[in-house]
């Protein structure tokens, strides 16, 4: 088997429905992949510490009311602190008029209700092992 | 991420300033970066590996153990608060078990160190079994070296939710904490073999539940007909709420001093190498294919068991023997 990608599933802003991100926290387990899980209400720059100190390969951040209005937000703080290799997803209730606002902010992809399981899984492995990629062409440690 | 705008703004190194350079000053990314690197394996791994040789911090390792529920991340919690209260640097290694069917795992031991995730004094990584027994993960020797090295104060290390057996922890901690609850289990479960043996420090979480002081009693009783010098400390905690862990943080600390601090290094390398040397031999007796034919003849009784345990042995010693007639 190959190396597991190392995911945090999170839950930014006030909302606390976090059956979705629960439910696709163990997709991704039983995928095979390390899930680093927090409850809801964490603050972006938490979030930047977290996927810092984790070395985590993607982000995904469940919004189910409006919180995904503060997804730019978090890129802008995981690009300052040198974490733009790490792709970021958004899951849960997204307007279609404002998934715009969270790619143009760099988010690679917004899973929106019907979402299978395949796809976010399948979804997740690409986008992980192009963030190992990159992570590794910036260079490692030196003999 | 594509994120609109110049993307190496984000580089917190100066020009020749080399990764493990940011790690030996305690960069929280270098360090992530090295840890990943140890998980990994392979040629960064190696490089880590030789360039942490004999570059032994002072880090003093603690271990938190016991049954699940028990309250570890919970008690390692309010142990980072003491720590902290006395300005020292904390890294964290939360181990929590991989799935054996699919090798996944949800990683949630920090959800309960929540309140520390924004202190810069405290770096908290959560480790995933990797299918190893024992409480911990394969990794956990190196990884402890990288925490060393990037200069932490102290070393918290919680293993697996752990049953009767996972005593591993002990060998890699300078001072081994293990935790009991009220309601787990009878005086019989207290006398029995296990992680109770190896507690430097025993702690009865939840003290503040009915029964707390009966299991206190139950494992005190267990250590007087222990045939021991010394006996741990039985401490009541209530880890949610902080109490009593001044006390157990004095007697961690009389452990420490009780002990020689640059043995810690040299046994977790010691330890390493022998973990490491039985996977190594595990691996080359599964992939032999004498395996099958000598558990064959032992099966018909041509060949004892002894011999053949020796045949399988001496063949993995010299694999380069192996494609010869």
């Amino acid at each position: 088997m190959s190396t597991p990608l190392r995911v945090l599933v999170t839950k930014i802003g006030f909302d606390g429905h976090d059956r979705g991100s629960r439910l696709v926290a163990a997709f991704l387990r039983d995928a095979g992949h390390e899930v680093v899980y927090t409850p809801p209400w964490q603050e972006i720059s938490a979030v930047v510490t977290l996927a810092l100190q984790e070395d985590v390969d993607v982000i995904g951040v469940s919004s189910l009311a409006t919180d995904h209005l503060i997804v730019p937000d978090l890129m802008e703080a995981l690009c300052d602190a040198g974490l733009d290799h790490v792709e970021v997803i958004v899951g849960g209730i997204v307007p279609d008029n404002e998934i715009p606002l969270l790619t143009d902010a760099g988010v690679a992809r917004v899973f929106g209700p019907g979402s299978s399981r395949e796809d976010i899984v399948d979804g997740v492995e690409e986008l992980g092992r192009s963030a190992q990629q990159r992570k590794l062409s910036r260079g490692g440690f030196e003999a | 991420m594509t994120v609109v705008g110049d993307d190496d703004t984000a580089s917190t190194a100066s020009p020749g300033d080399s990764l493990f350079d940011r790690l030996r000053r305690g960069d929280a990314a270098a360090v992530a970066r090295a840890l990943s690197a140890i998980e990994t394996g392979g040629p960064q791994a190696d490089v880590v590996r030789g360039r942490l040789q004999s570059l032994d911090g002072a880090a003093r390792v603690v271990g938190f153990s016991g049954p699940p529920g028990v309250g570890k991340s919970t008690l390692v919690n309010a142990y980072i608060d003491e720590l902290r209260s006395q300005a020292r640097s904390v890294a964290v290694l939360a181990v929590d078990p991989s799935s054996p069917v699919t090798g996944g795992a949800v990683l949630g031991d920090r959800t309960r160190m929540g309140n520390h995730t924004s202190d810069p004094g405290v770096f908290i990584r959560s480790v995933a079994s990797r299918g190893h027994l024992g409480g911990l993960a394969l990794s956990i020797p190196s990884m402890l070296d990288v925490l060393d090295a990037a200069g932490f104060d102290d070393i918290v290390l919680e293993a697996v939710g752990a049953g009767q057996s996972e005593v591993e922890i002990s060998h890699f901690a300078d001072t081994t904490v293990i935790l009991s609850a009220p309601g787990l289990g009878d005086d019989v479960q207290a006398i029995k073999a296990g992680i109770l043996e190896v507690a430097d420090v025993l702690v009865v979480n939840k003290a503040d539940l009915p029964g707390a002081d009966e299991t206190r009693r139950h494992l005190e009783a267990m250590l007087e007909l222990r045939d021991t010098v010394t006996s741990p400390p039985v401490l009541p905690v209530v880890a949610l709420h902080g109490n009593g862990i001044g006390a157990m943080t004095q007697a961690i600390d009389q452990n420490h001093a009780a002990q020689d601090a640059s043995c810690g290094p040299q046994r977790r390398a010691s330890e390493a190498l022998r973990q490491a040397a039985i996977a190594e031999l595990t691996r080359r007796i599964a992939a032999d294919p004498e395996l099958d034919r000598l558990g064959a003849a032992i099966h018909r009784g041509d060949i004892n068991l002894a011999d053949a345990v020796g045949a399988l042995i001496n063949r993995a010693a010299s694999p380069d023997e192996r494609n010869q007639p």
